[in-house]
């Protein structure tokens, strides 16, 4: 497309196999075997990387102890936290970097144990903390679980969203999850009970965990990781598969104010930075990669979007628009299988980076039929109180 | 068997420090800016409307509005886990102020609706006091 800047491309990606690494490899190691992957993918190797990005995962100081675990000695060094949606903002940067000159070949990388420690992501409570946010809140028996479900409540109430319509976002993406052998070994792993495709009826009648969500519409949790390179154009032109171009990128943050709307995400700040930058409208997209750590998260990102408006996204959603088989009825949604039924330990953003890449490389187990346009969104933080957002928007080459 | 409390707020975090200590006394404060008049919450040195630091301490009616709500039926905290069923809620107090607590004295949560009026419950403990809502 006329005036779409094409100044760096995903060259490389890897999604770590295993969801349940039985605590035998650490945080590090994930990383470290990711990364070598990707690079492999590329054609590249360490030596090639020249900026990294790091969310933190893999311990304090993150940018000097990745580059010294890794044997790397960047010139850029990008330590970006904002939760699920890190790996977003890290591709924006490293776009940015490579754009402006100062970076050849970015390396990002995710690993976690979230499993084999028995981190209790969803349900846990929570301890008094030195943030201010957070000793506000800290004596409240709010579940990360029940955060999300406030946002779903309010949407219910105020659009009259029902749980039928919310549970189309989980049979779209467990219907991808069977396609994948890799999101199938992991429900297997990770002991899920009667993995099959789901109805409608099945999340609606599954136990609610806070209402008004249910046990299958809530993300599972899982060890896991990957690694994407980023690189310049000259560079990417020599790469074994063909450069994904990352088109635009936008960021927001989102948190309470008096009399604001908890039905609205930072996406609606982020995506139309994103989509101005890539000179494209959402209908012309293929593939949308959202954060599924709930089914209402997809939902509310759904609309921020602007695939409708907002409010819409429950009707929108109707009928299994969002199934890989519909590319007529718009993009189909998360189709590794998501959050919800392929890969969540905790810090998603970089599958959303993976999957998209595979779809437009033509590498998905559930092929979008000559997908051209992609978003990956992640939302880091918690929808129902503050939270990061990060858009990207990639395009084939 | 170790009696498990519920978690309490630190009563020496700076910006908080002196919410807390009202609530001793069961008062449900919260800041509005000198210069802007301009409502700030939760509690900070500083004005996040215009470049004031001179902010008030205003006591709350402690009442308000659901505007939504959630019922948790599982946590693994050792201290609500045992309390399960119950509601948690974004309050919109009358003054201005959200704020995140749970609503007690209702025998079934799910009877609760959003746009219910709700007024504070003073739940005490040794240093400070936690502001739950009931229904008004």
């Amino acid at each position: 497309m006329a005036g779409q800047s094409r100044d760096a491309a995903i060259v490389g990606i890897h999604e770590f196999a295993s969801r349940d690494v039985e605590g035998a490899l650490s945080p590090l190691q994930i990383k470290a075997e990711s990364a070598a992957y990707a690079l492999t993918d590329a054609g590249l190797g360490w030596g090639d990387v020249d900026a990294v990005y790091d969310a933190g995962d893999g311990g304090g100081m993150s940018g000097l102890t990745i580059s010294e675990y890794f044997g790397l000695k960047p010139n850029i060094i990008d330590t970006t936290n904002v939760g699920g949606s890190s790996y977003e903002l890290h591709a924006a940067h490293a776009k940015q970097a490579i754009a402006a000159g100062k970076a050849r070949v970015a390396l990002l990388t995710y690993g976690s144990t979230a499993h084999s420690n028995a981190r209790a992501i969803g349900v846990g409570g929570r301890g008094g903390g030195v943030h201010p946010a957070d000793n506000m809140d800290s004596f409240v028996g709010m579940t990360l679980v029940a955060n999300y479900a406030m946002a779903a409540h309010r949407h219910m109430h105020e659009y009259g969203t029902t749980s039928e319509q919310l549970a189309e976002i989980s049979v779209a993406t467990r219907m991808h999850a069977m396609r994948n052998p890799e999101a199938v070994k992991a429900m297997e792993d990770l002991e899920f009970l009667d993995i099959r495709e789901t109805t409608i009826t099945d999340v609606v009648n599954s136990r609610m965990i806070a209402d008004p969500l249910h046990l299958l519409e809530c993300c599972m949790i899982s060890d896991g990781g990957g690694a994407v390179v980023i690189a310049a154009p000259e560079v990417a032109k020599d790469c074994r598969k063909k450069p994904v171009w990352i088109l635009g990128c936008g960021e927001a943050t989102k948190y309470p104010e008096i009399g604001g709307d908890i039905t609205t995400s930072a996406a609606a700040q982020s995506a139309p930075v994103a989509f101005a930058e890539a000179g494209i409208t959402p209908a012309e997209l293929d593939i949308a990669m959202i954060y599924d750590s709930f089914s209402i998260t997809v939902m509310t990102i759904l609309e921020d979007v602007g695939f409708c408006a907002k409010g819409e996204g429950g009707a929108w959603v109707e009928g299994g628009r969002l199934r890989f088989d519909r590319p007529d009825d718009g993009p189909a949604l998360n189709t590794d299988g998501g959050g919800l039924s392929s890969n969540h330990p905790g810090m998603r953003g970089i599958f959303l980076l993976i999957e998209a890449t595979r779809q437009l490389r033509g590498e998905s187990c559930a092929q979008v039929v000559d997908a051209k346009l992609a978003i990956a969104h992640g939302n880091g933080g918690m929808l129902g109180s503050r939270h990061c957002a990060g858009t990207v928007i990639l395009g084939g080459d | 068997m170790v009696d498990v409390q519920r978690p309490l707020p630190k009563t020496h975090e700076l910006d908080t420090k002196a919410f807390w200590a009202a609530t001793k006394n069961e008062e449900l404060t919260y800041q509005r800016c000198d210069d802007c008049e301009a409502v700030i919450f939760y509690p900070r040195r500083h004005c996040t409307k215009c470049l004031g630091n001179s902010l008030t301490w205003h006591t709350a009616t402690g009442r308000g509005t659901i505007y939504t709500y959630s019922i948790v039926r599982q946590s693994y905290h050792p201290f609500f886990r045992d309390r399960v069923p119950y509601a948690v809620a974004w309050i919109d107090l009358d003054e201005g102020p959200r704020l995140l607590s749970e609503i007690v004295g209702v025998d079934d949560p799910a009877s609760l609706e959003i746009g219910q009026r709700v007024k504070v419950a003073w739940e005490s403990h040794e240093e400070l006091s936690v502001p739950l809502f009931k229904p008004e």
